[in-house]
């Protein structure tokens, strides 16, 4: 691994986690998780697991995010402001 | 104490913010009100996971700050020579397993709140609680 790409990498996914659960318009959070997945699939190549990122990066990114766009055309796209 | 500290807290901070992303995950799975986030606080859940024992297969020493210190576990002979070590495949193969589990239960969950939001026209938590005693009461 290498170290600078792991810190910026690590704070990038923190910064995706926090803001795919604060957001308020849901297509945005959905985006967001897939953007965070990329970055889980790179964190995966430095960690050495090859199989593991590009499994994560078809299936975590890819399929996840696209089931989750299909499901959110029939639901209501906003999520009520919480108190 | 300072070395201490480097090589105890420091050096593990992988685990540290597998740690940090389950707690957001859980967080948002117990406090969200909105179905589709608890799911998505759930994905970050279990990507945390997938974090932590990927972390724990690298057993690659920081000794050498900036060296690539666990290669993939691909054969490589003029590798071994050099003194690199391969990180530990038995944990990647686990957590492949847990990525296809994970869009699994994503898919199924997300066809169940399809469903409740046919039947009750929202997705809010509270207000489905408050049709479902309203229909209790009737």
């Amino acid at each position: 691994m290498i170290v600078p790409i792991d810190f910026v990498l690590l704070f990038f996914l923190l910064v995706t986690a926090i803001a795919a659960i604060t957001l308020k318009d849901l297509f945005a959070a959905i985006v967001l998780l897939g953007a965070y997945s990329f970055i889980m699939a790179n964190m995966w190549l430095q960690l050495g697991a090859s199989d593991v990122a590009f499994t994560e990066a078809a299936v975590g990114a890819g399929t996840s995010t696209a089931l989750m766009v299909a499901a959110l055309s029939r639901l209501s796209r906003k999520a009520r402001w919480e108190k | 104490m300072l070395e201490w500290f480097v090589q105890e807290v420091f050096e593990k901070y992988n685990f540290w913010t597998a740690i940090f992303i389950i707690l957001i995950g859980i967080y948002a799975t117990i406090a969200k009100g909105n179905l589709l986030k608890k799911l998505i606080g759930l994905s970050i859940f279990q990507t945390g996971i997938f974090l932590f024992y990927i972390s724990l297969g690298d057993i690659g020493s920081l000794a050498n700050w900036g060296l690539r210190t666990a290669t993939p576990p691909i054969l490589w002979e003029e590798g071994v020579e050099l003194g690199y070590v391969y990180a530990n495949p038995l944990p990647h193969v686990l957590m492949l397993t847990g990525i296809v589990v994970s869009a699994a239960t994503t898919g199924v969950a997300l066809a169940l709140v399809v469903r409740m939001y046919q039947e009750y026209g929202t997705i809010e938590e509270d207000e489905i609680m408050r049709k479902e005693m309203e229909l209790d009461q009737r």
